[in-house]
Protein backbone atom coordinates (compact mmCIF):
# COMPACT_ATOMS: atom_id res chain seq x y z
CA UNK A 1 0.00 0.00 0.00
CA UNK A 2 1.11 3.31 -0.56
CA UNK A 3 2.09 6.36 1.60
CA UNK A 4 -0.52 8.78 2.12
CA UNK A 5 2.30 11.55 2.95
CA UNK A 6 5.60 10.93 2.88
CA UNK A 7 8.64 12.72 3.63
CA UNK A 8 11.79 11.86 1.62
CA UNK A 9 15.33 13.55 2.70
CA UNK A 10 13.49 17.01 3.10
CA UNK A 11 15.87 20.03 4.41
CA UNK A 12 14.37 23.12 5.21
CA UNK A 13 16.04 26.02 5.12
CA UNK A 14 14.59 30.00 6.59
CA UNK A 15 16.34 33.02 6.07
CA UNK A 16 19.55 31.05 5.96
CA UNK A 17 19.16 28.96 8.55
CA UNK A 18 18.96 25.35 8.19
CA UNK A 19 15.46 24.08 10.33
CA UNK A 20 15.83 20.12 9.59
CA UNK A 21 18.35 18.53 7.29
CA UNK A 22 17.23 15.28 5.05
CA UNK A 23 14.21 14.12 7.11
CA UNK A 24 12.33 11.40 5.88
CA UNK A 25 9.24 9.62 7.25
CA UNK A 26 5.40 7.87 5.39
CA UNK A 27 2.07 7.91 7.06
CA UNK A 28 0.35 4.99 5.87
CA UNK A 29 -4.11 5.55 5.07
CA UNK A 30 -5.23 5.65 8.80
CA UNK A 31 -1.65 6.63 9.64
CA UNK A 32 -0.49 9.65 11.62
CA UNK A 33 2.21 11.39 13.01
CA UNK A 34 3.11 13.67 15.56
CA UNK A 35 5.93 16.31 14.78
CA UNK A 36 7.12 17.77 18.46
CA UNK A 37 10.08 19.70 19.65
CA UNK A 38 10.74 23.23 21.24
CA UNK A 39 9.39 26.48 19.79
CA UNK A 40 11.12 27.87 16.76
CA UNK A 41 12.06 24.67 15.85
CA UNK A 42 10.41 24.68 12.53
CA UNK A 43 7.27 22.57 13.20
CA UNK A 44 5.04 25.54 11.48
CA UNK A 45 7.91 25.14 8.65
CA UNK A 46 7.06 21.32 8.15
CA UNK A 47 3.52 21.48 8.24
CA UNK A 48 3.57 24.57 5.25
CA UNK A 49 6.43 22.35 3.67
CA UNK A 50 4.09 19.51 3.57
CA UNK A 51 1.05 21.77 2.22
CA UNK A 52 3.02 22.91 -0.77
CA UNK A 53 3.08 26.34 0.40
CA UNK A 54 7.05 26.51 1.26
CA UNK A 55 9.40 24.62 -1.28
CA UNK A 56 11.85 22.13 1.15
CA UNK A 57 15.37 23.16 -0.33
CA UNK A 58 15.98 19.81 -0.89
CA UNK A 59 14.03 16.09 -0.87
CA UNK A 60 10.51 15.88 -1.78
CA UNK A 61 6.77 15.40 -0.33
CA UNK A 62 4.90 12.71 -2.07
CA UNK A 63 1.24 11.59 -1.30
CA UNK A 64 -1.86 12.29 -1.75
CA UNK A 65 -2.53 15.42 -3.54
CA UNK A 66 -5.96 17.10 -1.82
CA UNK A 67 -4.62 17.68 1.66
CA UNK A 68 -6.88 20.12 4.60
CA UNK A 69 -4.62 22.86 6.69
CA UNK A 70 -5.47 24.12 9.69
CA UNK A 71 -2.84 26.76 10.23
CA UNK A 72 -2.50 29.36 13.17
CA UNK A 73 -4.74 31.86 11.16
CA UNK A 74 -8.13 31.01 10.93
CA UNK A 75 -8.68 32.49 7.85
CA UNK A 76 -12.82 33.43 7.90
CA UNK A 77 -13.69 36.37 6.92
CA UNK A 78 -14.78 38.28 9.95
CA UNK A 79 -17.71 40.21 9.05
CA UNK A 80 -19.76 36.96 7.75
CA UNK A 81 -21.75 35.08 9.79
CA UNK A 82 -20.20 31.50 10.70
CA UNK A 83 -21.93 28.99 8.67
CA UNK A 84 -21.45 31.32 5.29
CA UNK A 85 -17.63 31.63 6.12
CA UNK A 86 -17.09 28.21 6.05
CA UNK A 87 -19.63 28.05 3.47
CA UNK A 88 -17.00 29.71 1.34
CA UNK A 89 -14.44 27.41 1.85
CA UNK A 90 -16.92 24.53 0.83
CA UNK A 91 -17.61 25.30 -2.07
CA UNK A 92 -13.67 26.02 -3.15
CA UNK A 93 -13.13 22.68 -1.66
CA UNK A 94 -12.38 19.44 -4.25
CA UNK A 95 -15.65 17.63 -2.85
CA UNK A 96 -19.40 17.83 -4.17
CA UNK A 97 -22.31 19.01 -2.21
CA UNK A 98 -21.00 22.04 -0.16
CA UNK A 99 -24.12 22.77 1.81
CA UNK A 100 -24.32 19.69 3.40
CA UNK A 101 -21.00 19.08 4.52
CA UNK A 102 -20.54 22.70 6.31
CA UNK A 103 -23.63 22.04 9.24
CA UNK A 104 -22.25 18.20 9.42
CA UNK A 105 -18.83 19.80 10.30
CA UNK A 106 -20.49 22.32 12.31
CA UNK A 107 -22.19 19.90 14.35
CA UNK A 108 -18.54 17.80 14.54
CA UNK A 109 -17.46 20.71 16.45
CA UNK A 110 -19.50 21.79 18.57
CA UNK A 111 -20.18 24.94 16.74
CA UNK A 112 -23.87 24.43 15.29
CA UNK A 113 -25.85 26.65 17.48
CA UNK A 114 -23.60 29.80 17.20
CA UNK A 115 -23.89 28.61 12.88
CA UNK A 116 -25.30 32.33 12.41
CA UNK A 117 -23.15 34.38 14.48
CA UNK A 118 -20.90 36.60 12.79
CA UNK A 119 -17.20 35.18 12.79
CA UNK A 120 -15.91 38.39 14.23
CA UNK A 121 -18.03 37.58 17.19
CA UNK A 122 -16.24 34.14 18.06
CA UNK A 123 -14.06 33.65 20.96
CA UNK A 124 -10.54 32.03 20.20
CA UNK A 125 -11.23 28.73 20.98
CA UNK A 126 -14.39 29.19 19.27
CA UNK A 127 -12.76 30.10 15.97
CA UNK A 128 -9.77 27.64 15.85
CA UNK A 129 -12.89 24.94 16.45
CA UNK A 130 -14.24 26.99 13.33
CA UNK A 131 -11.07 26.30 11.32
CA UNK A 132 -11.10 22.68 12.52
CA UNK A 133 -14.71 22.47 11.27
CA UNK A 134 -12.91 23.66 7.77
CA UNK A 135 -10.70 20.89 8.36
CA UNK A 136 -13.63 18.47 8.45
CA UNK A 137 -15.65 19.89 6.00
CA UNK A 138 -13.23 19.73 3.66
CA UNK A 139 -13.25 16.11 3.17
CA UNK A 140 -9.52 15.69 2.13
CA UNK A 141 -8.10 12.48 2.82
CA UNK A 142 -4.43 14.05 4.75
CA UNK A 143 -5.03 16.70 7.18
CA UNK A 144 -2.27 18.80 8.11
CA UNK A 145 -2.45 20.61 12.08
CA UNK A 146 -0.13 23.12 12.91
CA UNK A 147 -0.79 23.70 16.47
CA UNK A 148 -5.10 22.07 16.84
CA UNK A 149 -5.02 22.57 20.73
CA UNK A 150 -3.72 25.93 21.20
CA UNK A 151 -6.80 27.75 22.74
CA UNK A 152 -9.00 25.02 23.29
CA UNK A 153 -10.12 23.73 26.85
CA UNK A 154 -9.89 20.42 28.06
CA UNK A 155 -13.67 19.41 26.59
CA UNK A 156 -12.32 20.53 22.85
CA UNK A 157 -9.24 18.75 22.92
CA UNK A 158 -11.14 15.53 23.84
CA UNK A 159 -13.14 16.25 20.89
CA UNK A 160 -10.40 17.08 18.91
CA UNK A 161 -8.88 13.56 19.35
CA UNK A 162 -11.73 12.43 18.84
CA UNK A 163 -12.32 13.98 15.80
CA UNK A 164 -8.64 13.09 14.62
CA UNK A 165 -9.60 8.91 15.72
CA UNK A 166 -12.90 9.16 13.42
CA UNK A 167 -10.75 10.71 10.78
CA UNK A 168 -8.06 7.75 11.03
CA UNK A 169 -10.61 5.52 11.48
CA UNK A 170 -12.43 6.23 8.00
CA UNK A 171 -8.74 6.05 6.49
CA UNK A 172 -7.70 9.34 6.45
CA UNK A 173 -3.99 10.25 7.30
CA UNK A 174 -3.48 12.86 10.33
CA UNK A 175 -0.23 14.94 10.85
CA UNK A 176 0.02 17.08 13.83
CA UNK A 177 2.15 19.81 14.59
CA UNK A 178 1.96 20.68 18.52
CA UNK A 179 3.77 21.04 21.62
CA UNK A 180 1.39 20.53 23.99
CA UNK A 181 0.66 16.46 24.21
CA UNK A 182 -2.58 15.83 22.56
CA UNK A 183 -3.28 11.63 22.21
CA UNK A 184 -2.57 9.60 18.76
CA UNK A 185 -2.15 6.18 19.22
CA UNK A 186 0.44 4.37 17.15
CA UNK A 187 1.38 7.60 15.76
CA UNK A 188 4.99 8.26 13.86
CA UNK A 189 7.17 10.16 16.29
CA UNK A 190 8.78 13.17 14.42
CA UNK A 191 10.72 14.84 17.00
CA UNK A 192 12.42 18.50 15.21
CA UNK A 193 15.53 19.88 17.52
CA UNK A 194 18.58 17.70 17.99
CA UNK A 195 19.67 19.13 21.59
CA UNK A 196 23.46 18.91 20.09
CA UNK A 197 23.33 21.59 17.26
CA UNK B 1 -12.80 31.18 -9.60
CA UNK B 2 -16.66 32.79 -9.56
CA UNK B 3 -17.01 32.50 -6.06
CA UNK B 4 -13.42 34.13 -5.42
CA UNK B 5 -14.68 37.26 -7.57
CA UNK B 6 -18.02 37.34 -5.71
CA UNK B 7 -16.19 37.10 -2.34
CA UNK B 8 -13.56 40.34 -3.33
CA UNK B 9 -16.63 42.31 -4.51
CA UNK B 10 -18.31 41.97 -1.69
CA UNK B 11 -15.81 42.92 0.67
CA UNK B 12 -14.40 45.66 -1.42
CA UNK B 13 -18.26 47.30 -1.11
CA UNK B 14 -19.09 46.16 2.70
CA UNK B 15 -15.24 47.47 4.08
CA UNK B 16 -16.42 51.36 2.40
CA UNK B 17 -13.45 50.81 0.04
CA UNK B 18 -15.63 51.54 -3.56
CA UNK B 19 -17.18 54.48 -1.63
CA UNK B 20 -14.14 55.92 -0.10
CA UNK B 21 -12.49 56.04 -3.47
CA UNK B 22 -15.07 57.32 -4.97
CA UNK B 23 -15.87 60.26 -2.49
CA UNK B 24 -11.88 60.79 -2.83
CA UNK B 25 -12.05 60.96 -6.45
CA UNK B 26 -14.83 64.00 -6.39
CA UNK B 27 -12.88 65.54 -3.94
CA UNK B 28 -9.69 65.87 -5.54
CA UNK B 29 -12.22 66.98 -8.90
CA UNK B 30 -13.78 69.61 -6.31
CA UNK B 31 -10.63 70.89 -5.51
CA UNK B 32 -9.26 72.18 -8.73
CA UNK B 33 -11.75 74.81 -9.15
CA UNK B 34 -10.88 76.02 -5.79
CA UNK B 35 -7.12 76.15 -6.58
CA UNK B 36 -7.46 77.25 -10.56
CA UNK B 37 -10.38 79.62 -9.76
CA UNK B 38 -14.07 79.82 -11.27
CA UNK B 39 -13.30 80.74 -15.01
CA UNK B 40 -15.94 78.20 -16.84
CA UNK B 41 -13.80 78.35 -20.26
CA UNK B 42 -10.42 77.40 -18.19
CA UNK B 43 -12.41 74.53 -15.92
CA UNK B 44 -14.00 73.47 -19.41
CA UNK B 45 -10.61 73.34 -21.21
CA UNK B 46 -8.50 70.96 -18.50
CA UNK B 47 -11.47 69.19 -16.75
CA UNK B 48 -10.92 65.98 -19.05
CA UNK B 49 -7.21 65.88 -17.73
CA UNK B 50 -8.40 66.73 -14.27
CA UNK B 51 -10.59 63.72 -14.29
CA UNK B 52 -7.68 61.71 -15.51
CA UNK B 53 -5.67 62.90 -12.79
CA UNK B 54 -8.31 61.96 -10.12
CA UNK B 55 -8.96 58.48 -11.16
CA UNK B 56 -5.27 57.76 -10.72
CA UNK B 57 -4.90 59.39 -7.15
CA UNK B 58 -8.44 57.58 -6.44
CA UNK B 59 -7.33 54.11 -7.86
CA UNK B 60 -4.17 54.23 -4.85
CA UNK B 61 -6.69 54.55 -2.13
CA UNK B 62 -7.99 51.12 -2.14
CA UNK B 63 -4.08 49.60 -3.08
CA UNK B 64 -3.45 48.45 0.79
CA UNK B 65 -6.41 46.99 0.88
CA UNK B 66 -6.34 44.75 -1.98
CA UNK B 67 -3.74 41.52 -0.99
CA UNK B 68 -2.60 42.24 2.22
CA UNK B 69 -5.34 41.18 4.90
CA UNK B 70 -6.09 38.00 2.88
CA UNK B 71 -1.94 37.32 3.19
CA UNK B 72 -1.88 38.09 6.91
CA UNK B 73 -5.25 36.15 7.79
CA UNK B 74 -3.91 32.90 5.88
CA UNK B 75 -6.89 33.10 2.76
CA UNK B 76 -3.87 32.96 0.63
CA UNK B 77 -2.25 29.18 2.28
CA UNK B 78 -5.72 27.99 2.13
CA UNK B 79 -6.52 28.85 -1.73
CA UNK B 80 -2.92 27.46 -2.57
CA UNK B 81 -3.74 24.77 -0.49
CA UNK B 82 -7.15 24.32 -2.47
CA UNK B 83 -4.49 23.64 -5.48
CA UNK B 84 -5.81 27.12 -6.77
CA UNK B 85 -2.74 29.01 -8.75
CA UNK B 86 -1.42 32.20 -7.51
CA UNK B 87 -2.10 34.13 -10.63
CA UNK B 88 -5.51 32.64 -11.36
CA UNK B 89 -6.39 34.10 -7.50
CA UNK B 90 -4.70 37.42 -8.81
CA UNK B 91 -6.73 37.68 -12.38
CA UNK B 92 -9.64 37.34 -9.99
CA UNK B 93 -8.58 39.98 -8.24
CA UNK B 94 -8.24 42.28 -11.03
CA UNK B 95 -11.68 41.02 -12.22
CA UNK B 96 -13.19 41.73 -8.54
CA UNK B 97 -10.98 45.07 -8.17
CA UNK B 98 -12.47 46.20 -11.43
CA UNK B 99 -15.84 46.04 -10.95
CA UNK B 100 -15.97 47.56 -7.90
CA UNK B 101 -13.83 50.73 -8.91
CA UNK B 102 -14.49 51.21 -12.88
CA UNK B 103 -18.11 51.44 -13.55
CA UNK B 104 -18.83 53.03 -9.65
CA UNK B 105 -15.72 55.99 -11.30
CA UNK B 106 -17.23 55.71 -14.77
CA UNK B 107 -20.81 57.06 -13.02
CA UNK B 108 -18.94 59.22 -10.65
CA UNK B 109 -16.98 61.06 -14.17
CA UNK B 110 -20.13 61.94 -15.11
CA UNK B 111 -21.01 64.46 -11.53
CA UNK B 112 -17.24 65.82 -12.33
CA UNK B 113 -18.07 66.32 -15.75
CA UNK B 114 -21.12 68.43 -14.29
CA UNK B 115 -19.19 70.03 -11.72
CA UNK B 116 -16.19 70.91 -14.35
CA UNK B 117 -18.95 72.31 -16.94
CA UNK B 118 -17.64 69.49 -19.77
CA UNK B 119 -19.32 69.55 -22.50
CA UNK B 120 -21.08 66.07 -23.98
CA UNK B 121 -18.35 65.25 -26.76
CA UNK B 122 -15.21 65.36 -23.74
CA UNK B 123 -17.55 63.80 -21.47
CA UNK B 124 -17.72 61.09 -23.97
CA UNK B 125 -14.18 60.76 -24.87
CA UNK B 126 -13.80 61.02 -21.18
CA UNK B 127 -15.99 57.86 -20.18
CA UNK B 128 -14.38 55.96 -23.17
CA UNK B 129 -10.91 56.33 -22.42
CA UNK B 130 -12.09 55.47 -18.18
CA UNK B 131 -13.68 52.01 -19.66
CA UNK B 132 -10.74 51.39 -22.08
CA UNK B 133 -8.00 52.85 -18.76
CA UNK B 134 -9.69 51.39 -15.66
CA UNK B 135 -9.16 47.77 -16.52
CA UNK B 136 -5.27 48.11 -16.93
CA UNK B 137 -5.19 50.79 -13.39
CA UNK B 138 -7.21 47.83 -12.01
CA UNK B 139 -4.65 45.43 -12.84
CA UNK B 140 -1.58 47.57 -11.23
CA UNK B 141 -3.17 48.42 -8.39
CA UNK B 142 -3.47 44.67 -7.64
CA UNK B 143 0.33 43.93 -9.11
CA UNK B 144 1.40 46.69 -6.94
CA UNK B 145 -0.58 45.76 -3.86
CA UNK B 146 0.83 42.24 -4.01
CA UNK B 147 4.80 43.85 -4.50
CA UNK B 148 4.64 46.20 -1.80
CA UNK B 149 2.32 43.70 0.99
CA UNK B 150 4.51 42.84 3.82
CA UNK B 151 6.27 46.50 3.71
CA UNK B 152 6.71 48.59 6.50
CA UNK B 153 4.69 51.82 5.27
CA UNK B 154 2.83 49.92 2.23
CA UNK B 155 0.71 52.59 1.39
CA UNK B 156 3.28 55.19 0.80
CA UNK B 157 5.66 52.77 -1.03
CA UNK B 158 2.39 51.86 -3.20
CA UNK B 159 2.02 55.31 -4.11
CA UNK B 160 5.49 55.63 -5.44
CA UNK B 161 5.24 52.46 -7.13
CA UNK B 162 2.26 52.53 -8.73
CA UNK B 163 1.74 55.93 -10.18
CA UNK B 164 5.31 56.40 -12.56
CA UNK B 165 3.92 53.08 -13.94
CA UNK B 166 0.36 54.60 -14.91
CA UNK B 167 1.57 57.52 -16.38
CA UNK B 168 1.38 55.70 -19.88
CA UNK B 169 -2.22 55.40 -18.78
CA UNK B 170 -2.65 59.08 -18.19
CA UNK B 171 -0.91 60.30 -21.49
CA UNK B 172 -3.04 58.24 -23.67
CA UNK B 173 -6.00 58.50 -21.87
CA UNK B 174 -5.68 62.72 -21.52
CA UNK B 175 -4.14 62.34 -25.07
CA UNK B 176 -7.39 60.94 -26.29
CA UNK B 177 -9.65 63.61 -25.23
CA UNK B 178 -8.31 66.03 -28.32
CA UNK B 179 -10.05 63.45 -30.14
CA UNK B 180 -7.34 61.54 -31.47
CA UNK B 181 -8.63 57.45 -32.16
CA UNK B 182 -4.56 57.14 -32.16
CA UNK B 183 -4.39 58.02 -28.38
CA UNK B 184 -7.35 55.21 -27.84
CA UNK B 185 -5.83 52.56 -29.71
CA UNK B 186 -2.52 53.28 -27.40
CA UNK B 187 -3.85 53.20 -24.57
CA UNK B 188 -5.90 50.00 -25.21
CA UNK B 189 -2.59 48.93 -25.69
CA UNK B 190 -1.32 50.20 -22.50
CA UNK B 191 -4.16 48.47 -21.03
CA UNK B 192 -3.94 45.27 -21.86
CA UNK B 193 -0.04 44.97 -21.68
CA UNK B 194 -0.78 45.78 -17.98
CA UNK B 195 -3.99 43.15 -17.74
CA UNK B 196 -1.77 40.60 -19.42
CA UNK B 197 1.33 41.08 -17.08
CA UNK B 198 0.22 41.77 -13.87
CA UNK B 199 -1.31 38.51 -12.97
CA UNK B 200 1.51 37.10 -13.15
CA UNK B 201 3.56 39.77 -11.33
CA UNK B 202 1.22 39.77 -8.45
CA UNK B 203 1.30 36.15 -8.65
CA UNK B 204 4.46 35.65 -8.31
CA UNK B 205 4.70 38.29 -4.97
CA UNK B 206 1.90 36.68 -3.68
CA UNK B 207 3.46 33.45 -3.52
CA UNK B 208 7.24 35.26 -2.58
CA UNK B 209 5.18 36.45 0.20
CA UNK B 210 3.61 33.33 1.69
CA UNK B 211 7.67 31.83 1.56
Amino acid sequence: MSDALAFRDVTCVRGGRTLFEGLSFAIAGGGAALVSGPNGVGKSSLIRVAAGLLRPAAGEVVGLPIRALLAEAAALDPGLRLFNALGFWATLDAEPDPRERVPRALDAVGLAHIAEVPVRLLSTGQRRRAALARVVASGAPVWLLDEPANGLDVASVAMLERLIAEHRAGGGTVLVATHTPIALPDAVEVILGDPSC
Amino acid sequence: MLTLIARDVRIAWASGGVANALAFFLLVTILFPFAVGPDTALLARIGGGVIWAAALLAALMPVERLIGPDMDSGVLDQLAVRGLSMPSVAAAKIVAHWLGFGPPLMLAAVVAAGLLGLDARTLGAVELGLLIGTPGLAALAVATSALVTGLRGAGSVAGLVMLPLAVPLLIFGAGSLDGGMGAVKLLGAVSLLLLAGAPFVAGAAMRAGME
